[in-house]
């Protein structure tokens, strides 16, 4: 197979990702964008989990890594984290946008204070 | 071009199509809905490049999960149901940052990895997976089993409706 596709695919998917970042405005569809540049980066580890695995055959393992760590699928056990991470972010950065919410009533990313002037925003 | 090209191309198009409908849709259902189709797209790349275990997990927990919890936001914090005229920033920055970036990496791949042929890989099985994750890389497993416990504890404490409503005592 041609491990190129794949890799071409993950490199445009991490750029609409940071166009949607930089684009939208809401943060749901921020925290879609960001979803999209973790799954490039997923199909790059799981796509050079092919590629690397065919180029590394013959080769030992240098003193530096771990016995079990260059076997096959390293790749994949790294995507597997990484989905893992995004789950995490998802829930966390979800709750906060509906606390923001809550205290708002608006998930425009463009309005929100960084300064934490609370009380004269508030009213 | 084999089999397994032919099924990359083809769902490597379906995966950027729907991605570029996430970031332009005008309608923040239809974008949820869109990011379905891009993340079935790049759960069928896994299966085709023979990492069985991660392809059933992205659709367990993405498909399922993370894009209903998506979903569940919009809906919760009432988003029209037609399409929302100020959901986008100016587009020109955002065009020559991704954009660049995305042909900057893409181009450096294309050169790196040329049309070079590589050996269809054997399906990998949860067994080797398992071994690979309570062998090699048992403490970042840990590591990453305590980042989610803290997580979840950290949404529950921020989704309390006591927490923030003192700044807020006429709403």
């Amino acid at each position: 197979m041609h491990v190129v596709i794949p890799y071409v695919v993950a490199a445009l998917l991490f750029g609409l990702g940071v166009y949607g970042v930089l684009r939208r405005r809401n943060a749901i569809l921020v925290l879609m964008a960001v979803e999209l540049m973790l799954n490039a980066v997923n199909l790059i580890l799981v796509a050079a989990d092919v590629s690397l695995r065919s180029a590394l055959t013959g080769v030992a393992v240098e003193s530096w890594a771990r016995p079990g760590a260059a076997m096959p699928g390293t790749g994949g056990v790294l995507a597997l984290f990484v989905i893992v991470l995004a789950a995490a972010e998802v829930g966390v950065g979800l709750a906060i946008v509906l606390q923001y919410y809550r205290m708002r009533k608006a998930v425009v990313v463009d309005d929100v204070r960084l300064d934490g002037d609370e009380e004269r925003v508030a009213r | 071009m084999t089999v397994a090209d032919v099924l990359l191309l083809a769902l490597g198009t379906v995966a950027v199509g729907s991605g570029a409908l996430v970031v332009t849709s005008d309608h923040l259902v239809r974008s949820g809905l869109y990011l379905v189709v891009s993340l079935g797209a790049i759960a069928g790349l896994y299966l085709v490049l023979g990492a069985e275990l991660v392809a059933w997990v992205q659709i367990l927990v993405y498909v399922g999960a993370v894009v209903v919890l998506l979903l569940f936001a919009v809906m919760l914090t009432r988003a029209p149901i037609g399409p929302s005229p100020d959901l986008d920033r100016p587009a020109l920055p955002a065009v020559l940052i991704g954009g660049g970036l995305g042909a900057g990496l893409a181009v450096l791949f294309a050169d790196a990895f040329r049309w070079a042929e590589y050996p269809q890989p054997q399906p990998g099985t949860a067994e080797r997976v398992g071994e690979q994750i309570f062998g090699a890389w048992v403490l970042p497993f840990e590591v990453i089993s305590i980042l989610l416990l803290s997580a979840l504890v950290g949404a529950i404490i921020l989704s309390r409706p006591d927490v923030g409503a003192r700044s807020t005592p006429e709403a």
